[in-house]
């Protein structure tokens, strides 16, 4: 089976709201059949209101959006067939659990029969069979959750949106869910459209990940490039922990670069410099530097502790390391004690290469 | 654990139910105390009223007071045949008391509403009275008037021995006790009551009716709208509120009138010719359309305080789902509604049963309403006996239709904000 490569694509989309401030700037988007894409992004970012130009309840300013290939901006949103999850459910409250399973089948005029069939599949798709008579106010937060996601999937929507739909659970619960959504998607294969501001959420679940800002996307792949190899320094920061140097380029060769910072020199990797005398910030993600790196690395620098902080299975060290007093190391609690103590002189290696020299802040 | 006894005991020996009720005892009477006032209130200026209208619709000792001697007398009677000497003779006493002071007249009223013909009879013992000589008293007064040998008017007397009497009650659905003690209704061109009620009802459904149709819409665009523009109807819709109903009512009429300004408008533009303005005013379409804008807010508040709730996504939710505009609306938006409808319904409905004023100012003779008739009863022909019987059936019929509305909506359903 060939899946389609751009079932989902936006193209030139813009929106404004006032006329004056975009909100989505030239927003190009191809999302694969079945595939699983997240967009993440701090509030305000214009994730939100891709998701709702998508299930059609904004229209974009410019620009088209297509569904399977064909233009959408003109059909109306039941028309779609786009199941969507909301972030406070919109389970209807007035109706059981099954009656609210059962609404997008019988206003698409299907049989008892098949509907019941239908509703029953969905309910033990996502566990909860025996809850068909509830209503919604009997249930707990999590368990609405499910229901709305039933909701979204029992009519075999070719793509479902999902808008923040954990945010309103703890955080236990919001693991499972996580899972469980991750898991209910591997096994149907529908296409799936995830708005998130949780970058963990993000990591967990999606095949890929679009990072907004701003009104763009800043980097568009899979959960593990996006981490390890973020193209700019907004991506840099905003997913995961990561270290930071601000410098300028003194030497670029063959894949290395030498930033001088302010008191000292670091090699590290030129992703988006081209030539010397650019300004820079150095990303180095905190388990990528090493406490007295057995292994030979190109980058070696003496740091004061400043702070340790115990996680469990983890210990969190902050350095001052080449004036910058932010420098944090995870320090796996396994290991051998490596004199971390308050106030100790140590040495900390990394290799260029993960040392990644993006745009300047 | 003191499993033997079965209760459980406080560390200092008392049984913790006993401790529980002392503790709370404090919190109970301050609790009264606070609601006392209200409770007080409430008790004076509503159930002693309502007790008293109860008396009173169905008080009937006058007669059995001014004829203290004759109910005793006519206790063994049967009614078959003319009463015995001894009812006579008591009628003369207790009639000669009652002309001595003066308040012969009202037992002549009331007689007479008993048994047409009664008044003459009476008034005419009146006369012959005093010439009576002692003994044989049957005899001297079946002398005075032939009728008095009828023994339908003796009858009419002993039918208002009870001192209790639900004849207003009849009255006000046009029926009344016959001399046979059957209930039977007025003759037809009598009946004014019934269509009194049942033109009530009809007003008060039509105008919960308009209300609702027209407050719907109002009420989601006031749920809808940016804050900015939903305070400014808001007060648009309150404005009315704080207006005296007086003026509200006054300026109806001078709207409505045939010489007023929505006459004007329709001549003006052609709709109606000059010498041929519709009166509406004076009639059912003035009751209408003053009741409707006046319990408007009615309708609103309920119905604005509920769709508030009703979360926006609900709608796009339906739609997602795949329902029309149309069937979301009906399906999710609507039957989320029903308790801001009930509320405003009932509210609209229980108000407009007992209106007065409006109905009094522009309904004319075919638009007023069963409030009014009281109201003439009470400051024209001063019958509170039957101002308060139709006044406790009106009470009776809200209270009805509450009952009824509990059972179809619920009453725990209804939200009012």
């Amino acid at each position: 089976m060939s899946k389609k490569k751009d079932f989902v694509k936006f193209d030139k989309v813009d929106k404004s709201y006032d006329g004056k401030v975009l909100v989505v700037k030239d927003l190009n988007l191809d999302i694969e059949e079945g595939e699983f894409v997240t967009m993440l992004g701090p509030s305000g970012s214009g994730k939100t209101t891709c998701l709702m130009m998508l299930a059609g309840f904004e229209t974009p300013t410019n620009g088209e959006i297509y569904l399977d290939k064909n233009p959408i901006s003109n059909i109306p949103p039941h028309k779609r067939g786009i199941g969507m999850v909301f972030q406070n459910y919109a389970l209807f409250p007035h109706m059981t659990v099954f009656e609210n399973l059962a609404f997008p089948l019988k206003v698409r005029k299907m049989s008892q029969v098949e509907i019941e069939k239908k509703v029953d599949k969905a309910l033990s798709m996502v566990s909860l069979g025996g809850f068909a008579n509830r209503m919604p106010g009997q249930l707990s937060g999590g368990q609405q959750q499910r229901v709305a996601v039933a909701r979204a999937l029992v009519f075999d929507p070719s793509v479902v949106l999902m808008d923040e739909p954990l945010g309103a659970l703890d955080k236990n619960l919001r693991e499972s869910m996580q899972y469980e959504i991750k898991h209910i998607h591997e096994s149907i294969g529908v296409t799936v459209v995830y708005v998130t501001h949780d970058q963990g959420e993000a990591l967990t679940m999606s095949n890929r990940i679009a990072v907004f800002n701003d009104g763009k996307v800043q980097q568009l792949s899979s959960p593990d490039k996006l981490y390890e190899e973020p193209v700019n320094s907004f991506v840099a920061e905003f997913i995961g922990e990561n270290n930071t140097f601000g410098g300028e380029v003194s030497e670029i060769s063959n894949g290395t670069c030498r930033v001088k910072l302010e008191n000292g020199e670091i090699i590290a990797n030129p992703i988006s410099v081209k030539s010397v005398g650019e300004k820079t910030t150095v990303s180095i993600r905190p388990e990528r530097a090493l406490i007295n790196p057995k292994d030979k690395m190109d980058n070696n620098q003496k740091g004061k502790i400043e702070e340790v902080i115990y996680h469990g299975d983890h210990t969190r060290v902050r350095l001052n390391l080449l004036g910058n007093s932010e420098f944090i190391l995870k320090v796996p609690n396994s290991s051998q004690n490596l004199d971390i103590k308050l106030g100790n002189e140590i040495n900390i290696g990394w290799n260029s290469h993960d040392a990644r020299a993006l745009d300047p802040k | 654990m003191s499993s033997e006894t079965g209760k459980i005991l406080t560390t200092d020996g008392i049984p913790l139910e006993e401790s529980l009720k002392q503790s709370e005892k404090k919190n109970k009477i301050k609790a009264f105390l606070l609601v006392a006032p209200l409770l007080l209130f409430l008790i004076i200026t509503y159930m002693i009223p309502i007790g008293d209208m109860f008396s009173r619709s169905i008080d009937d000792k006058m007669v059995t007071n001014m004829l203290p001697k004759t109910y005793k007398a006519m206790e063994n009677w049967d009614g078959k045949e003319l009463p015995p000497e001894e009812v006579f003779e008591a009628f003369y006493l207790d009639y000669k008391i009652l002309v001595k002071n003066k308040t012969a007249g009202k037992l002549q009223t009331q007689l007479n509403y008993e048994k047409n013909g009664f008044k003459s009879v009476l008034k005419k013992l009146a006369r012959k009275q005093k010439k009576f000589e002692e003994g044989n008293y049957k005899e001297q007064i079946m002398k005075v008037h032939k009728r008095w040998r009828n023994v339908e008017y003796w009858r009419a007397i002993k039918r208002r021995a009870p001192s209790y009497t639900y004849s207003k009650y009849l009255k006000g659905i046009d029926m009344y006790s016959n001399e046979d003690g059957k209930i039977v209704q007025v003759s037809e061109d009598r009946r004014i009551h019934r269509i009194l009620w049942i033109r009530t009802v009809e007003v008060a459904f039509f105008v919960t009716l308009f209300c609702f149709l027209m407050a719907y819409p109002i009420a989601h665009l006031l749920a809808t709208l940016p804050m900015k523009y939903s305070n400014l109807l808001m007060i648009c819709v309150l404005l009315p509120f704080w207006t005296s109903l007086l003026v509200r009512t006054a300026s109806w009429m001078i709207l409505l009138q045939q010489q007023g300004i929505v006459n004007d408008f329709f001549v003006w533009i052609g709709l109606v010719a000059d010498d041929n303005r519709p009166e509406m005013m004076y009639n059912k379409t003035g009751t209408y359309v003053a009741m409707t804008q006046i319990l408007l807010p009615f309708m609103v508040l309920p119905l604005y305080s509920v769709m508030k709730t009703i979360s926006p996504s609900l709608m796009r939710a339906g739609k997602s789902l795949g329902a029309t505009p149309a069937t979301a609306f009906f399906k999710v938006y609507f039957p989320l509604t029903i308790p801001g409808i009930g509320a405003g319904c009932l509210l609209v409905f229980i108000l407009a049963i007992g209106y007065y004023i409006t109905p009094a100012l522009v309904g004319g003779a075919s638009g007023t309403l069963i409030s009014n008739q009281i109201a003439y009863h009470m400051k024209s022909t001063l019958d509170w006996s039957f101002a308060s019987a139709m006044g406790l059936m009106l009470l009776t019929g809200v209270l009805v239709i509450y009952w009824i509305y509990n059972k179809l909506v619920g009453v725990d359903n209804i939200k009012l904000g």
